[in-house]
């Protein structure tokens, strides 16, 4: 339970207010933006990738993150529209379209557009007959990529290239660069987000998790928030869908395949979720123990479960819920 | 289409369909009973099959191999209920998710620690190798068989157990959880027990299809989805349920893999059958479900009132 609002903080400190780093932000994205160079001196410029692929995910996991985390909708279909996104930029490289500009706006738009569709129907259920739902849409968007001969099927569609960012001095063909471009999509994302769950929307989203009834009762559109709450999550979702094919150089079924969405499941829990840093915490700490797990010992997967059930039994609320002062306690 | 080739692809999706039953079960009741979320059923699923080939590899005869993979996992899963799951009775769904994904990997890792990445092949006991005449012009193979016939008496045993003390406690739990521990039913040996006999289901099924399917690791996930899909379209905790969804499940799934790209390839061109039917077959399943809860949003037959 939270004590009474002492006079001396300020009357936004709510219940349902979500602070992010305040005057750390800049630090910790110049120490972001600066980690490329860093890994060229170190020698280990491999891990540039590697750090692409979590902002990348860190994007994904905050993204189901908000739907799952802060309105308590657990969707068990979210790789779907990381798929989408994904598909949309191979699509439109397949072609003849490599700008940027237009085949990442797409692909939010093609995953928000599935979102609404999925959405409207799938926020009809409620509990478990949700979670299966939002599978079994995952479901048939990942069989219907196999069916998809033009694009490869089961193997997937290489990319020609790199999406281009005409206009802008940026070669994403580069490394680094991508890194910078994700680097600065994510800080985008991170702010949205934080802003989005802070303000009346994100209040009704929260609260309509802990009761929908009380919401519905106090004149809260509890459809109308969780459904765009739903479709933002998708457009973000095809975001990553978009980065990821070009980091990856390649779209596959794979990307929707189920085992894809209960791993960014994995990771918003794991990272907390409802709270703002759940995503990017579990993203991050989740694909570094599969990286360096891995490069001990060949059955890293045991002791990643053996870390995963640690987290459980000893830090209920995530590792997001390791850092926040006590009495400030909740999911 | 012949007669011969839809009997055949009945009594396959009847045999897949039973076996599914045997997983679905055990998940329906720990999920209605204890209300947690067990995604790594299908893991037990895996052990037992596991045990099975190592049993058959020592040398052990086919139904004794049965029996000790059925008892092995039973100890496996009890034993995980009592040192772990049970502390995730009280927590959110979310818990349970990240809890039972880590113990997957765990026991995956542990299979393949013990035997190998390569998927093992079970033979069919000798005995049972060869196909039966059903009908004139129908055969099948005995093995499947006898399969379908464990999977009846399975269903048959479950119905009179659940009329037993036990039964009808199990019952009460899924309908009301919290009235009946308040009514003095011993809460924690019931949930072993059923915790167990969901396990010794489980390894059953493993066993059972063992030879039909490769043993390998990560066996136990996609079966995993299918046995949740079968519950929801069942209605949570009810076995009855579990029964039927799992029939249809098996029936549609089977049925539409084989019979659907032959009907389409009698209305398409066989390039677009050959690429569609599949999918479609695949599809079919998540439709039905959907369907069912449109319908009816707490599955066919609901256990909680």
């Amino acid at each position: 339970m939270s004590p009474p609002a002492s006079p001396a903080r300020p009357p936004r400190q709510t219940l349902l207010h979500h602070r992010g780093l305040g005057p750390w932000t800049w630090a910790v994205l110049a120490l972001l933006a600066a980690l490329p160079p860093l890994l060229q001196v170190m020698g280990l410029e491999f891990y540039t990738v590697v750090a692409t692929r979590v902002l990348i995910f860190a994007i994904a996991a905050s993204s189901l993150n908000l739907i799952l985390g802060f309105g308590g909708l657990v969707s068990f279909g979210h790789a779907a529209f990381v798929g989408l996104g994904a598909y949309t930029v191979g699509a439109l490289m397949e072609a003849g379209v490599a700008s940027a500009w237009i085949a990442w706006p797409a692909a939010m738009l093609v995953s928000g557009l599935a979102a609404a569709v999925i959405g409207a129907i799938s926020l009809r259920t409620r509990g478990v007959y949700f979670i299966m739902i939002t599978l079994a849409f995952a479901q048939m968007f990942h069989y219907l990529a196999v069916s998809l001969k033009a694009y490869g099927g089961d193997d997937g569609l290489p990319l020609a290239a790199r999406s281009s960012l005409t206009a802008l001095p940026v070669n994403l063909a580069d490394d680094a660069s991508f890194y910078w471009v994700a680097l600065g999509l994510f800080a985008l994302v991170f702010a949205g987000l934080q802003r989005l769950v802070n303000s009346p929307l994100g209040w009704l989203l929260q609260a309509a998790r802990e009761n929908e009834t009380r919401v519905t009762a106090t004149g809260g559109r509890v459809f109308a928030v969780q459904w765009s709450a739903f479709i933002i999550a998708g457009a973000l979702a095809g975001l990553a869908g978009a980065l990821l094919a070009n980091l990856n150089g390649m779209v596959s079924p794979h990307l929707m395949h189920w085992s894809q969405s209960g791993q960014l499941m994995v990771m918003v829990i794991l990272g907390g979720a409802g709270a703002v840093w759940g995503g990017p915490l579990g993203a991050l700490v989740f694909l570094l123990l599969e990286e360096l797990l891995s490069g001990v010992t060949i059955h890293w997967q045991f002791a990643l479960g053996a870390i995963l059930l640690a987290v459980v039994l000893f830090a209920p609320r995530g590792l997001a819920g390791l850092f926040r002062p006590r009495g400030d306690a909740h999911a | 289409m012949d007669l011969i080739l839809v009997a055949e692809q009945a009594l396959n999706g009847l045999q897949f369909g039973l076996m599914l039953f045997l997983l679905a079960a055990g998940l329906t009741l720990v999920f209605g009973i204890m209300d947690l979320i067990n995604l790594a059923h299908g893991s037990l699923y895996m052990v037992g099959a596991y045990l099975t080939a190592a049993a058959l590899a020592a040398g052990a005869p086919f139904l004794a191999a049965v029996l000790a993979a059925i008892a092995g996992t039973a100890l496996l899963g009890m034993a995980l209920e009592v040192t772990l799951l049970r502390r995730l009775y009280q927590r959110d769904h979310l818990s349970q998710v990240l809890a039972t994904f880590a113990l997957i990997l765990m026991l995956n890792e542990g299979v393949r620690m013990i035997w190998g990445e390569q998927p093992l092949m079970l033979n069919t006991p000798a005995a049972l190798s060869g196909p039966v005449e059903l009908l004139p012009g129908l055969s099948y193979p005995a093995y499947r068989l006898l399969i379908i016939g464990v999977g009846l008496a399975v269903a048959v045993a479950l119905y009179l157990l659940t009329r037993t003390r036990w039964g009808m406690w199990v019952r009460a739990g899924a309908s009301n959880r919290a009235m009946t521990s308040a009514m003095g039913v011993p809460a924690d040996r019931l949930f072993t027990a059923v915790f167990g006999i969901g396990a010794a289901l489980c390894a059953l099924a493993g066993s059972l299809l063992g030879p039909l399917l490769a043993v390998q690791v990560g066996m136990g996930e996609s079966i995993l989805i299918l046995a949740f899909v079968v519950i929801v379209i069942g209605g949570i905790g009810s076995i009855r349920g579990a029964l039927v969804g799992a029939l249809l499940v098996g029936l549609v799934d089977t049925g539409s893999r084989t019979l659907l790209p032959a009907a389409l390839r009698q209305v398409a061109s066989p390039e677009l059958a050959s690429s569609v039917g599949p999918a479609v077959a695949s599809i079919l399943i998540y439709v039905l479900m959907a369907a069912v809860l449109f319908w009816k949003p707490r599955g066919l037959f609901p256990a909680r009132g």
